[in-house]
């Protein structure tokens, strides 16, 4: 493997602007450790060497030109990256997972995708994920599961466990993901990665293919928490195409002045302490609570007593809104129709035939939900508890800064695991859904390893539009510790 | 209303909201969310017990929402939008009709 793979794309960033290499060798190298991983890995659905190259090749002739004349360089200029296929790339195919979106090309750019490629960054290609983003472990996608780097036999966590397992195999410094119900941060945390879940609305939605509109957020997968700040740096921000986008002022993150920790106030989740989870994610978190105190933080324990429904309330919303959200692909206007003699069997069965089981699960769970005579006891019954659950969010944040807590229950789990039992596969959410329910920014990061060595990730989560402290605090942790360094063996064999 | 006390959903049900739903599916398919969909409600039963305000519902997280300024902007063009149709025909999409011959499917 070629050594520069190893670096951050904060790294790479400073390598490009001294001449140490060009992007064109940055993006050959990416793509040479795609090609020398993928049939083990399989982290992509379409792959965009040309256009790669192409958007490399002229990073470098801006770096040519900077280095005669100065100037002002994009942040991200000439350092590559990977985007979930949930995010619409001009030219470049679109699935999000499924057969019903299959050789559907996208006309424009998502605004993040946008951002990025003004940034000067380079699109390697689009990375797998759960149909429509609904999973947890990547193994709902139409077009194959994507493995975990850290052992083949694992899944990569979902729903981006396609950019989790491209960055953690070092295919991409860095890449772009959605989290929903926490599928940065889940996956993120299976494969070893920091994942910053933004505040709901800090990052424009406009391109990205809607599953749970009132849910739904752009996030970032990186090696370290400074790789995280700079492409959520670009990203961040008002975009007039997204009604719900924050009209905030967009604030640079600036991590070169550590955080008071003298004055931070770490809070706790009692609950979560009493939930059965793997000895050595409850051993990483009690003693991440030690660093931080060692560093001079405050730590006390929070009660959050709705955040044991969160799987419910979160598995009633969300599949009612995918409901509402997924009722355009009807063989109409994109992707391929199976033939019918009306109008009414053939969005039956385009849409029958072509969604896949999880998909189809989720759309009849929140249609039920939606249904008359069971409105008010399901849907409106969810709603009114994450109601609950925002108001105890705001009560935590008057006690606290931030609150740690594990990311999912295990570490990852073998493939097929939770095969043919989808409440189960439901469950390992219970610890991220509720940053997506009450729309708190949170970070995971890695803070240790497990026996079989598997990543451990906990999370911090902040108030709304906390980002830049989570990332500073974050960066903090990574200068004292070196979790976020170490690379599967798989990448390193010759 | 109130939950029924054992919620489930049997194959007959399944097939009803998959109507609504416009999901066609097999026989197989009907069984198997009948099984999944009734294990999904029966663990949701817990939202029953949880004591809630009938007070109104506020906007979700993030009531940052308003709508842009009602002004033309520039669009994508009909032949970009139909690219990616399966069928169209006479620069519009073309489908088969929505009633059958004789009578009304609907």
């Amino acid at each position: 493997m070629n050594e520069v793979l190893l670096l951050t794309a904060a790294q790479m960033q400073a390598g490009l602007r001294r001449g140490e290499y060009s992007s064109q060798e940055l993006t050959r190298a990416c793509l040479e450790q795609i090609e020398r991983l993928e049939d083990r890995l399989h982290a992509f659905i379409t792959l965009a060497p040309e256009m790669a190259l192409e958007q490399a090749r002229r990073a470098d002739e801006l770096l040519t030109a900077w280095r005669r004349q100065g100037g002002e360089l994009p942040p991200l200029l000439g350092i590559p990256l990977a985007v979930k296929d949930v995010l619409a790339v001009r030219g470049l195919p679109c699935t999000a997972g499924s057969r019903i979106l299959e050789g559907f090309v996208p006309p424009y750019n998502a605004t993040a995708v946008e951002r990025v490629l003004q940034a000067g960054a380079v699109v390697l290609g689009k990375t797998n994920t759960d149909e429509f983003a609904m999973g947890s472990s990547t193994e709902n996608s139409a077009f194959g599961v994507t493995h975990n780097p850290w052992n083949l036999e694992r899944v990569p966590g979902g729903s981006s466990g396609g950019s989790a397992a491209a960055v953690a195999g070092r295919m991409a410094p860095f890449a772009l993901g959605t989290d929903t119900g926490g599928s940065v941060r889940q996956p993120a945390a299976f494969c070893g990665l920091t994942g910053l879940k933004p505040t709901y609305g800090r990052i424009s939605r406009y391109g990205l293919f809607a599953y749970a509109s009132s849910l739904d957020t752009v996030g970032v997968l990186a090696h370290t928490a400074e790789d995280a700040a700079l492409l959520y740096g670009v990203m961040q921000g008002e975009d007039v195409r997204d009604a719900t986008s924050l009209r905030a002022p967009v604030e640079a993150v600036d991590l070169s002045a550590p955080p008071d920790f003298e004055r931070l106030r770490l809070g706790v989740v009692k609950e979560y302490r009493q939930h059965d989870i793997q000895p050595e994610i409850a051993a990483a978190l009690e003693k991440v609570v030690r660093q931080f105190q060692e560093m001079g933080a405050t730590v006390q324990e929070v009660s959050l007593p709705s955040t044991r429904h969160a799987v419910p309330v979160y598995y009633l919303i969300a599949p009612a809104e995918a409901s509402a959200n997924l009722a355009r692909y009807d063989g109409i206007r994109y992707g391929p129709r199976q033939p019918a003699d009306t109008l009414p069997d053939l969005y039956r069965r385009t849409r029958g035939r072509l969604f896949g089981r999880e998909v189809k699960r989720r759309i009849m769970l929140g249609t039920f939900a939606l249904s008359a005579g069971y409105q008010e006891a399901y849907y409106g019954k969810a709603q009114r508890v994450r109601q609950m659950m925002q108001q105890d969010f705001a009560r935590a944040f008057e006690q606290v800064d931030v609150l740690l807590a594990p990311v999912a229950p295990t570490t990852a789990f073998p493939i097929g695991a939770h095969r043919g039992d989808p409440l189960s596969m439901y469950l390992e959410d219970i610890f991220t859904l509720p940053a997506n329910l009450t729309g708190v920014p949170a970070i995971s990061f890695p803070a240790g390893f497990d026996q079989s060595g598997l990543p451990v990730g906990l999370q911090l989560l902040g108030g709304p539009r906390q980002e830049a402290l989570l990332l500073q605090l974050v960066h903090a942790f990574q200068q004292v510790t070196a979790w976020h360094n170490r690379t599967p063996p798989l990448v390193l064999e010759e | 209303m109130r939950y029924n006390q054992a919620m489930s959903l049997t194959p007959e049900q399944v097939e009803h909201i998959a109507r609504l739903a416009r999901l066609e599916l097999t026989a197989e398919e009907r069984e198997r969310f009948s099984r999944q969909l009734t294990a999904i409600l029966n663990y949701f039963q817990q939202l029953q017990e949880v004591e809630v305000a009938e007070s109104a519902l506020t906007p979700p997280a993030g009531g940052d929402a308003r709508l842009r300024a009602d002004e033309v902007g520039e669009s994508l063009g009909r032949d970009a939008l139909l690219a990616n149709a399966a069928d169209h025909a006479g620069g519009q999409f073309k489908t088969p009709p929505v009633f059958q011959q004789g009578g009304s499917n609907e």
